[in-house]
């Protein structure tokens, strides 16, 4: 479908060069993390990556913990793909995008174990924090992945918990209890487009991708999740570079933090 | 003890604070961001487009589509449920119906014109914003319009005539409240969206619509400001 404009790209790519002319490892600029952004949310973000603009909010509502974990809190994280910022989403329930999107960065925070899950309890078997990321994207100009997963790690470091007696949560007052985040997994999406590797895709270099591979990494370089996508297979020496690629480009993002 | 100073110190015909401006989505045809006092609002046009399914085109005329929603965190309570409400709706319905009498859709046969809105951040009055921000979002996307519209809600607290209700005097308790949002072409004067609920005698609304034309009034300056602003940018 795309076979002229991926072609196109891939002559660029061999030279070294994108149709943006960016260098192939190269985020856009500027990149840009807000955060306190929205009033209403106990903690929120925007990102912008070039023009690619999203936010995320999080909210902190009591719940029950589940049966097999009693001394532990939750996060829960969704994904909506707005019709607003995007010609090409629709209006509905989320799709296999938005479930994806929304696990991959549900992922890098659970398994980095960013926030430590028994700190979220208030009274063990009974009653837990859940922390509810939302993310929303303004403006899709590519790249979704490693925006939302910033936005959402930017979002958790700006949340404070609201006041709770005990019995009911009073989001109109907010306490100086801050979400202690324990670690900061930064995702780079790392895309394979013939037999070259480039970071942060604009809208026409995601038309044309072979293969993805969403890296989220610590500070010490430890790898906490990882999402294969796109329709072809990676060899092992790809990996092995797009994992490189991943994490040294990690500790750029982190410092946007 | 009657409503006689407002909580957050304005005068009774002064809306909260207002920023406005457009060209902020830069994948839609048109958008705009409109924001007044905690209420934040964005809007995006998508269109003239294709419309599917086949059979909701109309041969005669482009058709508008508007949907409201509030982002999941957009509320000082509890978490908003993704994928809309009844509330959510109705407001999209009623949205639509008060942009539609200032487009002309006639040269746009078989085509869509969408309008997103989203909010981010809600404090009362959120409708009202949302119609600002898309008629604001349609102006940027080229469409031939009549006019623009102009959103801000009216109403009475305990025996007072207001401008613009914040959140304290929507749910105030100790009088009765009416809440009135109303959107009106502000050269015509005439209005596109006009609801209301709680109590109110016929003077009295009367005399809030009479009213309601100096407060558009400044509101469509502040539109107007926002939109010749995305072409100053450059200098020659």
């Amino acid at each position: 479908m795309h076979k002229e404009l991926r072609s196109h790209i891939i002559s660029f790519l061999h030279a070294g060069i994108r149709l943006d002319g960016r260098k192939l490892t190269e985020y856009r600029k500027p990149i840009e993390v807000e955060q306190g952004v929205v009033k209403t949310a106990e903690g929120s973000a925007r990102v912008k990556i070039g023009e690619t603009d999203v936010m995320v909010g999080v909210k902190l509502e009591v719940g029950e913990p589940y049966p097999d974990t009693p001394d532990e809190g939750t996060i829960i994280v969704g994904a909506e793909l707005l019709p607003l910022s995007n010609p090409e989403f629709e209006l509905g329930p989320p799709g296999i995008q938005a479930i994806e999107l929304a696990r991959v960065v549900d992922r890098g925070i659970r398994e980095s174990k960013a926030l430590d899950f028994r700190k979220l309890c208030i009274e063990p078997g009974k009653k837990i924090w859940m922390v509810i990321i939302d993310i929303c994207p303004i403006n899709d100009a590519g790249n979704l992945f490693d925006a939302s997963s910033l936005a959402a790690l930017a979002a958790l470091q700006d949340a404070k918990y609201p006041a709770f007696d005990g019995e009911k949560v009073d989001y109109k007052e907010k306490t100086d209890k801050r979400l202690e985040l324990e670690k900061t997994p930064i995702a780079v999406t790392v895309i394979k487009i013939g037999d070259k590797f480039i970071v942060d895709p604009d809208v026409e270099e995601e038309k044309v991708i072979d293969a993805r591979l969403t890296v989220s990494s610590m500070e010490d370089g430890t790898l906490c999740a990882m999402q294969k996508g796109g329709d072809f297979p990676l060899t092992i020496e790809d990996i092995d570079k797009m994992l490189d690629i991943g994490i040294e480009k990690a500790k750029e993002l982190r410092k946007h933090l | 003890m009657p409503y006689n100073e407002r909580i957050d110190g304005r005068k009774f015909d002064e809306t909260r604070e207002i920023e406005a401006k457009v060209g902020v989505i830069a994948r839609a045809d048109g958008s705009a961001m409109f924001k007044i006092g905690n209420t934040w609002a964005y809007a995006a046009v998508y269109g003239p487009r294709n419309l599917h399914p086949k059979f909701l085109q109309d041969p005669q005329k482009g058709i508008l589509r508007c949907n409201y929603n509030m982002m999941p965190f957009s509320s000082s309570g509890e978490r908003v449920r993704p994928g809309g409400s009844r509330r959510s709706k109705e407001i999209s319905l009623v949205t639509g119906k008060a942009l539609l009498p200032v487009l002309n859709l006639d040269e746009y046969p078989n085509s869509v014109v969408d309008v997103f809105i989203e909010l981010p951040q809600t404090e009362a009055g959120s409708r009202c914003a949302g119609i600002c921000a898309a008629s604001m979002a349609l102006a940027d996307a080229g469409l031939e319009m009549k006019d623009l519209v102009c959103a801000v809600s009216f109403g009475k607290v305990d025996g007072s005539l207001l401008v613009d209700l914040d959140y304290s005097e929507e749910s105030y308790k100790d009088g009765p409240v009416a809440d009135i949002p109303i959107a009106m072409m502000p050269n015509s004067g005439k209005i596109t969206l006009l609801q209301m609920d709680g109590e109110i005698r016929k003077e009295e609304l009367m005399e809030l619509i009479e009213k309601a034309k100096k407060v558009m009034a400044d509101i469509y300056e502040v539109q107007k400001k926002a939109l010749k602003e995305k072409y100053h940018e450059v200098e020659i």
